[in-house]
Formats: C-alpha cells, sequence, structure tokens
C-alpha cells in the first residue's frame, strides 16, 4: 500500500499550498515512499479490538467563566501582516481569472 | 571573581541572594561567554544584551531595596526561539517567520519574566522542532560544545549547547518527541519533558498538539527542578492544561540528596529500548549497565521489564505527529504573519500567493512532514495510518500502565548513540528519525522523562544520558531519583560531568547585539 507516485504527491502538494521544484517533487516521492512503507508496520498491531487514543490525558469539555476578557488590539494583531489596509489584513484577489 | 558562568543556577541564586554577587555580574558574564564562544557554538539566534542588563539592573534595585524576591530571580536564562516573546524575534527556526516578532509571550515567558529571570535570548532549534540534529534550522546549524564537527541534538540543540557551552545556566526547550531529552543526553546536560499538560503551551509555537510539552534544560537535577516550580500550573490559554496543584520539584530533588533516597525504589529496565536492540551504540549500552549496577548498589530494586508495543512507537510517532504538523502549519498562509512571496509567473491570487510563500518558507523537513502528514489524513488512507497509529498509542499506554505496575520508575539509554557527526544522517530521514526510539513513547503516553548524563562512551569520550520516565502527574519521582542518581555519580567522578567538557577557543571581540 506503499507505492506512491509522483503526481500523487503533486496532488497532496497542492492540497497542502506548497509548490514543488520538480527536482523536489522526485527526491520526495522517493523518501515518502520509503517513510510510508517503513512507518505502515503499524497496521501489524492496531486490530479492530484495540480503542484509539487522540490524547495522551483525557479531557471534556473545558469551558471558562462567560466574561469578557480583553484580547490582542487591532494594532498588535495586524503587527506581523505582511500587507494591511486600515484594520484590515490586505490580501491579495481570493478568486483567479476563471471565477 | 571566580568564573560565574561555571556555577549552577542555584549556586548562583543563592550568591544573588546573598548580595555576594549582583545580577548585573552575573548578566555580563553570561554575554561575555556567549560573545567569546557563540561563534562557533551558534546556540543562540538572537541575544539581547541590552534589555537582559536593564532587566538585571532592575532585579538588583529591587533586592537593595529589600523586596522578597523568588529563588531564581536575577539568573539568566536562555529562551527556545520555538517559544513567543514580545520582545525578541521568534522564528522557531524557520524563514517563514524571519524577523517576527509575536504581539504577546508564552505562557512560560510570562512565568520567567514575573520570577524575576533575567532573559539572555533565543535558541536555535530545527525548524518548527522538525529534527534531532538542529540541522534543519533554516539559520545554520548548532555545533555541539564537546566537539564542534558533532550536531547538538535536535530539535533544541541550542537550548542544550547553550547550558552546556556555559553561555547560560539555564534554557526552556520543547519535547514532541525528544527534543529535550536527546539533546540533553548528547550534550551532557540535564532536560525534562513534564507529564502533558503539567507546563503550559500557550505561545508555543505549535508542532504536533497531542505531544508537545515545555521543559526546563539546565547542568544539575536540581536546577530542573527550581525551573520547573517557575513554569509548571495551569493556564486558561491553553486548554490541555491539568488544574491539579503540584508539589514543590525543587523539595523532590533535595529529598534525593538524603542517604538512602534509594533504597527500596523499584526501578524498571525496559526490556525493548535498554541498549541491547540494533542501533544501540556499545558505550552507551556500557554506561547505561554501570549505572542499573550503582542503583543496585544504592538499594534500588531493579527488575526488567516488558512494553512490546515500543517496538511500533517510532512508527506510530511519524504518522501522529507529521498528521497534526500538517494541520498546525496550515496557519503559515501569508496573510496574519511572516513571509509573503508572490509566484514568478502567472496570477497572483491568494492561494497561489500562499503556496509560493511556503515553498519558498518551509525547508525541505518541514515539506516533507507536511505532505506525509496530509497524505496520512487523506480519505482512503486515514484509517490505516493514522487510525492505526491512535490505535498504537493505546498499546503504550498499556504498556506503561502495565509497567508501573510493577516499577515506581522507569529507565533506558536517553539516546541510542552519542552525538553524531554534523551532516551525516541528514539525506537519510528515517535515520534521522530512530535517533527518537527511546523518547517516543513517553510523549505517546503523555508521561514524563527526565535525561541526566551517566558518563563518557569509553569509544569516543562523548556523553552518554540516562532517561528516567515516571507515571503521568509523578514528575516529582523524576526529581528525587535523577538527584539521587547524579549525586551518586557525581560522588564516584568527584565532580560534575559538564566539567569534563574541551575548553573551547574564546574570540576576543565582542559581538554585536543580535548578531551573535
Amino acid at each position: 500500500m506503499s507505492d506512491i507516485s509522483a503526481d500523487q504527491v503533486r496532488h497532496l502538494a497542492d492540497l497542502a499550498r506548497i509548490d514543488l521544484s520538480d527536482a523536489e517533487l522526485t527526491s520526495l516521492t522517493a523518501e515518502l515512499a520509503q517513510i510510508v512503507e517503513s512507518v505502515a508496520k503499524v497496521s501489524e498491531v492496531a486490530t479492530p479490538d484495540v480503542p484509539a487514543t487522540s490524547h495522551p490525558i483525557p479531557m471534556t469539555n473545558v469551558f471558562r467563566e462567560d466574561v469578557e476578557v480583553p484580547g490582542l488590539t487591532v494594532e498588535q494583531a495586524l503587527s506581523g501582516a505582511p500587507d494591511r489596509e486600515g484594520d484590515f489584513f490586505r490580501v491579495p484577489p481570493i478568486l483567479g481569472e476563471e471565477a | 571573581m571566580s568564573d560565574l558562568t561555571r556555577l549552577t543556577a542555584s549556586a548562583l541564586a543563592e550568591k544573588l541572594a546573598s548580595g555576594e554577587v549582583s545580577s548585573v555580574q552575573a548578566t555580563q558574564a553570561h554575554l561575555d561567554r556567549i560573545a567569546a564562544v557563540d561563534g562557533d557554538v551558534h546556540a543562540f539566534l538572537h541575544v539581547a544584551s541590552e534589555d537582559a542588563l536593564t532587566t538585571a539592573t532592575v532585579v538588583d534595585g529591587r533586592r537593595a531595596a529589600g523586596e522578597k524576591l523568588g529563588p531564581l530571580a536575577g539568573v539568566p536564562i536562555a529562551i527556545k526561539d520555538v517559544l513567543c516573546t514580545y520582545d525578541m524575534p521568534s522564528t522557531a527556526g524557520s524563514k517563514i517567520l524571519e524577523g517576527w516578532v509575536p504581539p504577546y509571550d508564552a505562557t512560560v515567558v510570562r512565568k520567567l519574566r514575573e520570577a524575576d529571570l533575567v532573559p539572555l535570548g533565543k535558541t536555535n532549534m530545527d525548524e518548527f522542532a522538525m529534527g534531532s540534529s538542529t540541522e534543519h534550522s533554516a539559520y545554520g546549524p548548532t555545533h555541539n560544545p564537546w566537539d564542534l564537527d558533532r550536531i547538538p541534538g535536535g530539535s533544541g540543540g541550542g537550548s542544550a549547547a547553550a547550558v552546556a557551552a556555559f553561555e547560560a545556566p539555564l534554557a526552556l526547550g520543547s519535547d514532541t518527541g525528544g527534543s529535550i531529552r536527546q539533546p540533553a543526553a548528547v550534550t551532557g546536560s540535564v532536560g525534562v519533558k513534564p507529564t502533558y499538560g503539567g507546563v503550559s503551551r500557550y505561545g508555543a509555537i505549535a508542532l504536533a498538539s497531542s505531544l508537545d510539552q515545555v521543559g526546563p534544560v539546565t547542568r544539575s537535577v536540581l536546577d530542573a527542578a527550581l525551573l520547573h516550580d517557575v513554569i509548571v500550573g495551569h493556564d486558561r490559554f491553553d486548554s490541555t492544561s491539568l488544574t491539579q496543584q503540584w508539589p514543590s520539584m525543587a523539595d523532590a530533588a533535595r529529598a534525593g540528596l538524603k542517604d538512602d533516597a534509594l533504597k527500596g525504589v523499584r526501578v524498571g529496565v525496559v526490556k525493548e529500548i535498554s541498549g541491547s536492540g540494533e542501533g544501540f551504540q556499545a558505550g552507551v549500552k556500557q554506561r547505561f549497565d554501570e549505572t542499573v549496577q550503582l542503583l543496585t548498589a544504592a538499594g534500588a530494586e531493579v527488575i526488567e521489564v516488558s512494553a512490546p508495543s515500543f517496538e511500533y512507537a517510532v512508527s506510530a510517532y511519524y504518522l501522529i505527529l507529521p498528521a497534526e504538523a500538517s494541520s498546525n502549519l496550515a496557519r503559515f498562509d501569508s496573510v496574519r504573519f511572516g513571509l509573503r512571496v508572490s509566484p514568478e509567473s502567472g496570477p497572483v491570487t491568494s492561494e497561489r500567493v500562499m503556496s509560493a510563500t511556503r515553498d519558498a518558507g518551509f525547508g525541505a523537513e518541514v515539506k516533507r512532514r507536511i505532505i506525509l502528514g496530509t497524505y496520512a489524513l487523506s480519505a482512503g488512507y486515514y484509517d490505516a495510518y493514522y487510525g492505526s497509529a491512535q490505535k498504537v498509542r493505546t498499546l503504550i499506554q498499556r504498556d506503561f500502565s502495565a509497567a508501573f505496575e510493577k516499577a515506581d520508575v522507569l529507565i533506558s539509554p536517553a539516546a541510542p548513540t552519542t552525538a553524531f557527526r554534523l551532516g551525516e544522517k541528514i539525506d537519510d530521514p528515517l535515520a534521522m528519525y530512530l535517533n527518537d526510539i527511546t523518547t517516543i513513547p513517553a510523549n505517546l503516553a503523555g508521561v514524563p522523562g527526565l535525561a541526566l548524563p551517566v558518563g563518557l562512551a569509553p569509544e569516543d569520550g562523548l556523553p552518554v544520558g540516562l532517561q528516567i520516565m515516571a507515571p503521568a502527574r509523578q514528575d516529582a519521582r523524576l526529581y528525587t531519583i535523577g538527584a539521587a542518581l547524579e549525586r551518586l555519580l557525581e560522588a564516584g567522578w568527584g565532580h560534575p560531568l559538564s566539567s569534563l567538557a574541551p575548553v573551547l577557543a574564546e574570540a576576543t571581540f565582542a559581538s554585536e547585539e543580535g548578531a551573535a
């Protein structure tokens, strides 16, 4: 189940929003196949009777008092933004030409 | 005046409290040391000389005015660059956050400041804490003070090297699969991963949220305990934070300095990671076995325990971690903070800018793990990979539960080998991943672990670390047993292991602030 193609890696990179060069694509395809083959051994012991653990120390419903607490100011929130306009984050067009 | 940089934090704190030494003197001594050796070691990404001296001056003034200060007041500390600091850049070792100054402090940093410690600067790390050698830092590797051609471990190689090179008596690290304990092992220092949820992660740039913990990096067990006491406790900004009251770790460490502290303690040697398997260096195994003998001679009841599922821990970890990391790192979207890069050609849309930014801003290991995580979470593969890894996690927790029925603490080597050479494993991701074979199980189960030096490997003269693990919430036990063992070892050696570290060449010129 560890056959991974370059097309598949390109699709994964698109999903993860990372442009990859052809050289990166080639090396990643080989490395991923090797890593996935190695880690696939988890399925040897992951039998249906074993419950999954998502969190080492289970907790449920962590609530706080429903009272207002100060958050970041607008200036603080925008302090690291690559671009801004007034009190807003400024971004390139969301929709491409085809939209 | 004797060299203040050679003192443990607790010894320095005593001199500060008695007025024998000022915080300005102590801080200046460490800044001078950084200026002298960090050109070679490269433990720091940023040095805040001026702010550190200002903080130290304020602490000295308050002490002179008769104010009652905390036990580590005035002691300098280095901070891993994964932790947000409002007055210093916080890059997590990545180009995508180059120069970013967060608008707030991580809770642990706020606690340091409230306890009047003196932040010296930010330490180097593998990018987003992905690595075991600090070679994956976008800002160049850190060098091991024991041998500058070797790795200092990772991801927190900068914090471990800073402490081992006497550039700081204390440092903060973060540990997702061993990033505090493995660097401690290969640099001859002490590092602790607390119980999951024991220390707040608010303001720690997230890698894998079900595994990450912040903890102390020091040159003695008592120092780690003192720092643990500063950062421990519930934080409403971290919803995984445990609400219980914690005992004083420093008191626990001091309890270990009493005679007979090890008498009757049940110590379990974890068979699967005790050094006999493939990948363990002979000198590591030898020092580990000698430590077992020392514990036995001191009255501990050493038994062997088996944890058969540990064999699957590394595999489970390299599914869970990438899956969580691929989700956490989605926040680097070129909109709210960090780098923005436009595509070289074609339409400039937000989506294409995001992809170009992440290509330019992320290094090879980060890309590798994000794509692996995206794969593990894909429809059709989720159950086979991520789902199975979560089941392995249950099995590992069961192994720990069974082992802790027979033993009060478990031990293993803290790392399978001593420090390897820079470049040796950088092109072999799988070989690199196996460096954390001994430390990963504790993260998967959420239990605390402590690494401390137990000697030098005969074949290469490099430090060997022991790992002690305790049940969840029993961090204090690590400090009692760790301090007791450290005392026995140092009595045998006649000195702390760190005093054997080779003398580093000192540069004769002072470096500029921030350029160290």
